[in-house]
């Protein structure tokens, strides 16, 4: 990082938190404060939509992903066209008749208020406590690579992001996502070309993805039944359309994206805009992975890329050693890649094959010395943080990119960052005041100004609660996973409460609200008595809910919930 | 303070005013087209290059 970096870095990212909340400086009105200004295009709703659900840690993972394993994570995506289909034909119509600003408040209207309680604590449990991991996981990350304190930038992302969202609101929220979307997409964009014109000569960019392939990199799709499998086209389809319908239809930081706009027809077409772009969009995160995967073949690189943690415990010989090995092995590598590309050209398929299974050989030689290296921190010290793939993109980032490039990129990182915690902290701030705050306070509904105060106040509190949870996550070892698995036990009940809601017209309130507390109770259950997976709990809790409403509506009178038909 | 429903029409009469498209079940035909197309490049790309 010099002076420039540091410019382009700043730059952008205070200038388009400034220039967010100096255009919102004025927002009077509950409804643009909650819901953002009326008169918002299909385009601000579609990349709104897109930056809330791209953290930081996207662009940060996703290439390491694609570098480690290959882009078959791709298949992840599968259901999520489809959820967004069905969200803009069932999910958003429903939302705007009623014209809620949260999502919980349709519970309300076709059950009662007990069970819009339960589903906008629910929201307010999961998002809460997630809402410290979007700020710590990219701080993590960048300070260590840079060596900088973490705490202090975790401390002052999480001050912008407070500073524009309390402001304005979600007005801001879509207005500086249009903005940090900008800085993405032209970062991401200078990173790949420079990828690209970096690629080793002789290879260029077709030979690279070539190599990538017969390195096993590029299997985009697995058609394959096996449930041990982690990524199949069955899983993306299943589980991505489950997972997206819960997150898009139900989750509060998004459903406040597209809830807005001047007519139904903007929010329907911000989420097909997604529906296009999302697979494409991680396909080319992915490639991003999978050509640093070849590029590191030829440059000279750590066995292990989260160096700072390498060199706290990598102090004796035999770390010396792997290093050593480490080095050989590319070198071996490097030279089976140029004997393949050669005997490519030839023209001689026997060759080509010889060639090629000699450079998946030395290839598979690289990857068992990280695994050792990786062996070797845990026998060193068990704590030791083993997982590396987050840290290859940036450190290309850093390594190989021109000064001005670096800082823009960092500008990516901390864009995504941004652009999804102001949508979380809006989201919290508006459930807090309006699921919340209101029920226990019906007489101040009235009371516009008095509104927009609490929930200013609701939106600072929830930024002050995450960085604070944040600053306390240092101290955790597996807390991103912890949230995770914290989110899927609580994700599939709450979409269980929607699709009740939305398909089951005779099932009533009360049937619905104990069915989900009984749902809940088993998935807490299962998870501390039960050893699966833990993204099967989404699949669970929403059935579990859903056959339950159906077994209590028939035990309880008709009348039971009120609204039921 | 809780808004009044939107007095808006039934959602699919409203038409998607998008060149091409008459209405949305239009629209989410084509998005539908648009997965399944990827899909298959996606199978052929997996094919070529795996």
């Amino acid at each position: 990082m010099n002076v420039v970096d540091w410019i382009v870095l700043l730059a952008t990212i205070v200038g388009i938190a400034a220039y967010g909340a100096w255009r919102t400086r004025q927002v009077r009105s509950l409804n643009t404060y909650l819901r953002g200004n009326a008169s918002t295009g299909w385009g601000t709703i579609g990349l709104s939509v897109m930056a809330t659900q791209a953290s930081a840690i996207t662009y940060l993972s996703i290439p390491g992903q694609g570098f480690e394993s290959g882009i078959g994570f791709v298949q992840n995506y599968f259901g999520l066209p489809l959820a967004l289909i069905i969200v803009c034909a069932v999910f958003l119509p429903m939302y705007r008749r009623l014209n809620v600003y949260t999502a919980y408040q349709f519970l309300g209207e076709r059950f009662d208020e007990k069970t819009r309680l339960l589903g906008a604590g629910l929201f307010l449990l999961q998002r809460g406590l997630a809402a410290g991991v979007t700020i710590y996981a990219p701080a993590i990350i960048v300070s260590t690579v840079l060596g900088w304190p973490l705490d202090p930038v975790i401390v002052a992302t999480g001050l912008l992001v407070i500073v524009y969202t309390v402001t304005g609101g979600s007005e801001a929220v879509a207005l500086t996502h249009r903005w940090q979307m900008a800085v993405i997409a032209a970062g991401m964009l200078t990173a790949v070309t420079v990828l690209i014109v970096r690629l080793p000569d002789g290879l260029h960019f077709t030979g690279s993805v070539a190599a990538a392939g017969a390195l096993g990199k590029l299997h985009a799709v697995d058609f394959s039944l096996d449930p041990s499998r982690r990524y199949t086209v069955w899983t993306g389809l299943f589980g991505g359309l489950f997972l997206s319908l819960s997150y898009f239809g139900t989750d509060q930081s998004q459903v406040q994206r597209y809830i807005g706009g001047p007519s139904l027809r903007e929010g329907r077409l911000g989420l097909m805009f997604n529906a296009v772009l999302k697979i494409p969009m991680q396909f080319v995160i992915l490639m991003v992975g999978a050509l640093l995967f070849v590029f590191y073949q030829f440059t000279p690189h750590p066995v292990f890329f989260n160096q700072a943690e390498w060199r706290r415990h990598a102090q004796d010989s035999r770390f010396r050693a792997i290093e050593a090995e480490h080095a050989q092995a590319l070198a071996q590598s490097q030279s089976a890649i140029h004997a393949w590309v050669q005997a490519r050209a030839s023209d001689d398929a026997r060759r080509e094959a010889t060639a090629r299974a000699a450079m998946v050989a030395a290839s598979d030689r690289a990857r068992a010395v990280r695994a050792e290296a990786r062996a070797a921190l845990l026998a060193a010290d068990p704590r030791a943080k083993v997982k590396d793939s987050d840290y290859v993109f940036i450190t290309f980032i850093v390594t190989q990119l021109p000064h001005g490039a670096i800082g823009l990129l960092l500008a990516v990182m901390f864009a995504a960052a941004l652009s999804s915690k102001a949508s979380e902290l809006s989201a919290l701030g508006t459930t807090a005041t309006i699921d919340f705050w209101r029920h226990f306070r019906p007489l101040a509904a009235a009371d516009e100004a008095r509104n927009m105060r609490v929930a200013r106040r609701f939106t600072a509190l929830w930024g002050i609660f995450a960085v604070a949870f944040a600053l306390f996550a240092g101290f955790a070892e597996n807390l991103i996973e912890a949230i995770n698995i914290l989110g899927s036990i609580f994700y599939g009940v709450l979409l269980g409460l929607f699709l009740v809601a939305f398909f089951l017209r005779r099932v009533g309130g009360s049937a619905v609200f104990f069915a989900a507390i009984a749902a809940q109770t088993l998935v807490i259950v299962m998870y501390f008595s039960l050893n699966i997976g833990y993204l099967w709990y989404n699949l669970i809790g929403c059935t579990a809910c859903v056959v339950l409403s159906l077994a209590l509506q028939t035990i309880l009178p008709r009348h039971a919930g009120g609204r039921a038909s | 303070m809780t808004p009044a429903p939107r007095p808006e029409g039934p959602p699919e009469a409203e038409s998607p005013n998008v060149p091409g498209f008459d209405t949305w079940r239009a629209v989410y035909l084509f998005v539908f087209g648009w997965f399944v197309l990827i899909v298959v490049l996606l199978t052929v790309f997996t094919a070529m290059f795996a």
